[in-house]
């Protein structure tokens, strides 16, 4: 009698481990588009979640990777096409356009003198606070190969790791929220 | 607490945020707090209107005692106890 209490007990508390498990205060979002205004909501959401106190994972994938583009850094060993892609697509936060009213760049231009005036914080510092509160960030090894993109293109972020949908995946389970910007 | 209790009590650090907006007052609240003990006093200076939402709801989820805001001609401060 003794025993089977012990061992529904394990079982139990086996079960509450795994709930548990289950419902971390953690974050993960996949940040797809390369937009400045949807970048930017993401990371507001990301640093207003770190001040929560909660583990934030963002996974950047497709066209969100342009936005972690260091200006300053060259990727090697491309090829035509790759090359094309790597001048086409924006290079760096600081150059990612809005998703409505770009009007060949002069919205961009404007939203970023009308976020100046109210204080709002640009993309290249919010991903600088990120880095700082913790905010963690893997980039999707495939769609990055597609674009053309190399690790060593992008910032100097830390911690930021090449990984794939597993990673997100994994992430995702346990967390409480999980968004798709 | 009333707005007169508010203006004599003794803070223990004071985080200016005005001047930012969403989520710089947030963020400073977080890196606020994390400079002083528990039951100490945290004071915020925001401008940005929102802040006086966000904040209370803020206190509410990380526990600390949310104390009241005492309105200023161009700002809030904002008064929080540390749990």
């Amino acid at each position: 009698m003794n025993i089977d209490i012990e061992k529904q007990l394990n079982e139990l508390k086996q079960r509450v481990e795994k709930l548990e498990a289950g419902t971390k205060d953690q974050l993960s979002m996949v940040v797809f588009s390369g937009d400045l205004d949807k970048i930017l909501a993401a990371l507001i959401i990301a640093t207003g979640a770190a001040a929560y106190d909660m583990k934030v994972k963002l996974f950047f994938t497709f066209w969100a990777i342009s936005s972690l583009r260091d200006p300053q850094k060259h990727g090697k060993g491309k090829n035509v096409i790759e090359k094309m892609f790597g001048l086409m697509l924006p290079k760096g936060a600081g150059k990612v356009k809005i998703s409505n009213m770009n009007m060949g760049g002069m919205g961009t231009v404007m939203i970023k003198n009308i976020m100046k005036k109210h204080k709002v914080a640009s993309l290249p510092e919010m991903f600088k606070t990120a880095g700082e509160l913790g905010v963690e960030i893997n980039i999707c090894e495939m769609s990055m190969n597609l674009m053309g993109f190399k690790k060593e293109e992008m910032i100097d972020y830390p911690g930021m790791t090449v990984c794939g949908v597993g990673t997100f995946l994994s992430d995702a389970q346990e967390s409480k929220i999980q968004l798709f910007i | 607490m009333t707005t007169e209790e508010l203006r004599n009590l003794k803070t223990d650090t004071i985080v200016d945020a005005r001047g930012t907006a969403c989520p710089g007052p947030l963020l400073a609240a977080k890196k606020g707090i994390g400079e002083i003990n528990s039951g100490e006093i945290m004071e915020i200076y925001s401008s940005d209107e929102g802040t006086k939402i966000d904040i209370p709801k803020w206190c509410q989820k990380m526990t600390h005692e949310f104390l009241g805001i005492v309105e200023e001609d161009s700002y809030s401060r904002l008064f929080l106890k540390k749990a």
